[in-house]
């Protein structure tokens, strides 16, 4: 009860210090904003080790944090193995090529009025249908190993940015494209100088959004049969032995590469398109 | 009008290539049974002619090419096929039964739409929380955006099981990740929409002496409209995709997850694709409903679509 007592009494500590720092003078800073969601994290941790140790809660339901990262630590070659099949082969190969693909279907629509016209709508539905679903399927195609997981992610990936591409190519005006022109600018002159460097804020748009949907797709995809390595196999088989500990690292391996691979590309935008307004405030 | 031909011919031409996909997807399978069947097939040896590429055999094999359009099980099924077995589980049988697609959809849609109210409206209440209290905001919304980035999905078999384990079942683990699902969605548009009103605006609010409540009411819920049905049309989707995959791990019976978990057990291919069509069929009765309801909302509270 003592530890009950105590989670609640640090939840208290902790907002009010949150309190104070977000209302307090220097709110404003780079320092703030990044103590206070920090301290709010700590603080979820610290609370969620003392309630379930304080109310026994059983290691079916939820384990501590520190039972967790001694997990972690004690199976790190387990999470690489995991971490290299799902993440590296399955997702990653399937971005490259799914994006890769889109992006040079994008560059081909986009010479056609009429293909893109017929195309977005088309995209812009498909991008919005549940495709994991076809995980079952591409399974029984490809075999149970990493490519039909990319197989699954180049599915996912590829029509939100195709969509995003084909947008981001109509983005330079009128005006701009009339200098290209004044210029004697052949196509791919306009395309490489004007077109594309436009267009890479819709594109960099485009890759983000697939780097969590290349995530969910490899992982799920490993729910309808996998070989006996990966994440999703790893999760679904550990959840069958009650292992809760080894789902919550492998939760948490997922979270790290989800947030890197994010980062990864936004840094990359940052760097690329740095003279966009958005970049710029 | 233009713009219908467009869709229109991008649409045949997809069908058409499925149907072209058709003939190397099939081809084998329909040689192995006719050979069975005692026709003379062109090479003889299964052993040969799994070494040759799919056209070839097709070149080979003339015959057959216009059986690969109706085979009982196929790699890829053609449209007709699908379609027909879309019909026959939708219409023909009755919605009560298991066999019906219908029974299946209204199982996950139930999970959908009761996991979708629970999201939104958690993640409207933060989004107010986090709008009017500076300490939430600055402690929640980086934790809410990081969130976006991870494949939350995986948690899905995990919070079955846990459900499970003390006591909960059917319909309930479902909703819950897909209101998990659709949660940070409408947080993030949310809050988006409550902090559109500019300074003018709430300048003006202020002029008249309106209380906090007054700004919230007046002003600033009736500008995040735009952008809550923005993030309810993205947060329905995932709610769906979220009932599906939580189908999956616990071998449910029922729900269209289950149907493709079964038809991929069994190698039921026609059963896959139907159930993959009807998950679109819904998803996409979904978003169009909601599109309807923020173009007559939107409408008659005089906000340009």
């Amino acid at each position: 009860m003592a530890l009950v007592l105590l989670a609640l009494v640090l939840w208290g500590v902790g907002w009010w210090i949150n309190a104070r720092l977000a209302n307090g003078p220097q709110a404003g800073s780079r320092a703030v904003g990044l103590l206070v969601p920090a301290i709010f994290g700590v603080t979820i941790l610290v609370v969620w080790e003392l309630l379930v140790r304080g109310l026994e809660v059983p290691l079916v339901i939820l384990p501590a944090p520190s039972l967790i990262a001694v997990r972690f630590a004690a199976s790190l070659s387990i999470l690489w193995q995991d971490f290299s099949q799902t993440i590296l082969k399955g997702a990653l190969g399937g971005y490259v090529i799914g994006c890769g693909a889109a992006f040079v279907m994008a560059i081909l629509v986009d010479r056609s009025d009429f293909l893109r016209r017929g195309l977005l709508p088309v995209g812009n539905f498909v991008a919005a249908l549940p495709i994991v679903g076809t995980a079952p399927i591409l399974v029984m195609w490809f075999g149970f190993d990493w490519e039909s997981k990319a197989a699954v992610v180049v599915v996912m990936v590829f029509f939100p940015m195709l969509v995003n591409t084909v947008a981001g190519l109509r983005e330079t005006d009128q005006m701009q494209r009339d200098l290209m022109r004044t210029y004697a600018a052949s196509y791919w002159q306009s395309l490489v100088k004007l077109r594309l460097p436009a267009a890479l804020p819709f594109i960099f748009n485009g890759l983000k959004i697939s780097t969590t949907l290349a995530l969910v797709g490899a992982i799920v995809a490993e729910f309808f049969g996998s070989p006996t390595v990966g994440m999703g196999f790893r999760i679904s088989t550990s959840v069958g032995q009650l292992a809760l500990d080894m789902v919550w690292a492998e939760i948490v391996v997922a979270a790290l590469a989800g947030s890197a691979f994010y980062g990864l590309i936004a840094m990359l935008e940052k760097t690329l398109t740095f003279w966009h307004p958005s970049q710029r405030g | 009008m233009k713009s219908l031909v467009a869709v229109l011919t991008v649409l045949a031409g997809i069908i058409g290539i499925w149907y072209l996909a058709c003939v190397p997807m099939n081809i084998k399978g329909v040689l192995d049974a006719a050979e069975r069947g005692g026709e003379v097939v062109e090479p003889a040896e299964a052993q040969t002619r799994r070494d040759l590429s799919s056209l070839a055999l097709a070149a080979q094999n003339g015959f057959a090419v216009t059986r690969v359009w109706s085979v009982e099980r196929p790699r890829l099924p053609a449209p007709h096929q699908v379609a027909w077995e879309l019909w026959d589980t939708t219409v023909m049988k009755k919605v009560t039964s298991k066999r019906s697609l219908v029974f299946h959809a209204q199982v996950t849609l139930s999970a959908t739409l009761l996991g979708f109210a629970i999201g939104t409206g958690l993640g409207i209440l933060l989004a107010v929380g986090i709008v009017h209290s500076r300490v939430m905001d600055m402690s929640v919304m980086p934790w809410a955006i990081v969130s976006q980035t991870i494949p939350i999905i995986a948690l899905a078999p995990m919070i079955i099981v846990v459900l499970y384990s003390i006591g909960v079942q059917g319909l309930l683990p479902k909703a819950i990740i897909a209101a998990y699902l659709s949660f940070f969605p409408v947080v993030v548009g949310m809050v988006k929409g409550l902090r559109s009103p500019d300074h003018m605006q709430l300048d003006l609010m202020k002029t008249y002496h309106a209380s906090k409540g007054q700004v919230f009411w007046k002003l600033r819920l009736p500008s995040s409209m735009p952008y809550l049905f923005a993030s309810l049309k993205i947060a329905i989707a995932a709610s769906l995709v979220g009932a599906i995959v939580g189908e999956l791990p616990t071998g449910a019976v029922a729900g269209l997850g289950a149907r493709l978990l079964a038809g991929s057990y069994y190698g039921q291919t026609v059963q896959i694709w139907s159930a993959l069509f009807a998950a679109a069929i819904l998803a996409a009765a979904l978003v169009a409903l909601l599109g309807l309801l923020e173009r007559v909302l939107l409408g008659r509270m005089g906000v340009k679509a």
